[in-house]
Order: C-alpha cells, then structure tokens, then sequence
C-alpha cells in the first residue's frame, strides 16, 4: 500500500511539475486579459476537483446514512475536508483574477454567492463533527452533506441559468465556445493534475481518519478494561 | 502580473499548509498510539 501511494505521489508531483510549466510558459499569453489569465489554468481544475469532492461526499453520507459503516462516515469526512480546501482557494484566486478584468475584488451574482454558501455550508459541516462527540454527530453532518451537495448542482448549473457577473462555460456554450489548442493542452495537463493531487489529499486525510477511528476505538476498549 | 504571481502563491501556501496540518495529525495519533502500548 505504501509503495502504491509513493508512485501515486511521484506521478502526480511530476504533473503538477509539469502544470505549472505549461500554465507559466507553455501556453500563449491571452490576447484581451494578458498574463493574469494564466490564473485559469489552476482556477478552474480547483474548482473541478472540489466539484467531485462534494458529490463523493454526498454518496459516502447517504451510504452512510443506509449502513452506518465507519469506512463510509472517514470517507466522508476526508471528502468534505479537501473539498472545502479546494473551495477555499476558488475562493480567494476568484477575486485575484475578477479584480485586474473586472474591475471589482466580488460581486453578489449567482455564482459567487453560491460558492461562498456552499464553502459556509461544508465549513459547518466540518466544524460540526469537529466540535461535538459521539451520538448522533455522524447522522447530523451526514443530512448537512445533502443540503450542501444541492448547492453543488446550482453552483455548477448558475452561469448556465442565470446572467452573472462570473463568464458563461468556455467550454460547450455555443459556436464561439473553446481555447486555442495550446491553451486547452496547458488546460488539461492542470486538470489531470489537480484530479490526482485531490484524490492523494483524499487518500491521506482518509487513513488519517481511519487510523484516528481505531485509536478512539482501542481507548475505549482499554477504558471498559479498566472499568472491570 | 503580481496578480498572477499572488494567486499561485495563494494555491501552493493552501494547499502546502494543508499537508502541513495532515502531516501534524499523523504525528499525534502516533503518539497516541504509542501512549496505548505501553
């Protein structure tokens, strides 16, 4: 397993080596926005990856909700955890981008202010299974996950539906839609890399919780020893 | 340009601090596990 996982790591430090090449030089500087587009290139895989980290938390809480499996509920959490990582750097490379071409640090459109809600929502979500113990705290973050996830879909479907601030697709959202080739080939080396650096975040936070949910486990073993 | 340069500076500090704290809870259930053995 470890061997597995230090390859993995190896893999995804040289594409993210290479990412970084690609969205710094390799690709040509964009016409109308000049050098700050270049922030596209880890914008919007961040953005991809924290949208199939919330999905994935939302399965693991239902399943989880069906079976009460302790696997389930560790991949929840360490789903809920690097999604809101990746939301939070959506967050703060969002403005850094919106304030050279747009003129303006944020603005309240339906895309932003979902993604600021559904950052709220996982926040408290991990802050609820942080701060209380035991009981039912599984189950309440658990139901959370699903009310978060719904925001998901909207934060995903808002530049489709609505007129907002935020660009429409680039990719599929009419005749005009798309990248230069050079672009789209920095663009896709990003996204392969930040898929798999999500998914070593989510490898690692997972044993992590798993290890923690067997040391709590061994504790309380020994406890009820102690009692006898 | 420093826009650009901040925002991948912000992307690595994020993600960089996050292995930190990971790297930090792994340190201590070790020692946890360490505590249970004896």
């Amino acid at each position: 397993m470890k061997s597995k996982f230090a390859i993995f790591a190896l893999i995804t430090f040289a594409l993210l080596t290479w990412g970084l090449y690609e969205a710094m030089i390799g690709a040509p500087t964009e016409a109308t926005m000049g050098p700050v587009q270049r922030i596209f290139y880890y914008h919007v895989p961040c953005a991809w990856v924290m949208l199939l980290c919330f999905p994935a938390n939302f399965l693991a809480s239902i399943a989880y909700l069906v079976k009460r499996n302790a696997i389930l509920d560790a991949f929840a959490v360490s789903t809920a955890e690097v999604g809101v990582v990746f939301c939070t750097i959506v967050l703060l490379t969002g403005p850094i981008w919106g304030k050279p071409v747009w003129g303006i640090w944020w603005t309240w459109d339906a895309r932003l202010t979902s993604t600021l809600v559904l950052w709220l929502i996982y926040v408290s979500y991990l802050i609820l299974r942080k701060f209380s113990i035991g009981g039912p705290n599984p189950v309440l973050a658990a139901s959370l996950a699903i009310f978060g996830c719904i925001d998901a879909v909207f934060v995903f479907g808002a530049i489709r539906w609505f007129r907002t601030q935020h660009p429409q697709p680039v990719f599929g959202s009419g005749p005009n839609s798309g990248i230069d080739p050079r672009m789209l080939h920095a663009f896709f080396i990003n996204m392969a890399a930040f898929t798999a650096f999500g998914i070593l975040l989510v490898w690692l936070r997972f044993v992590l919780e798993r290890t923690r949910q067997k040391v709590e486990e061994a504790h309380a073993m020994k406890a009820l020893r102690a009692t006898r | 340009m420093s826009y650009l340069y901040a925002a991948y500076v912000i992307v690595w500090v994020v993600l960089i601090g996050y292995i930190v704290i990971l790297a930090r809870g792994f340190k201590k259930l070790q020692e946890e596990v360490k505590e249970l053995e004896k």
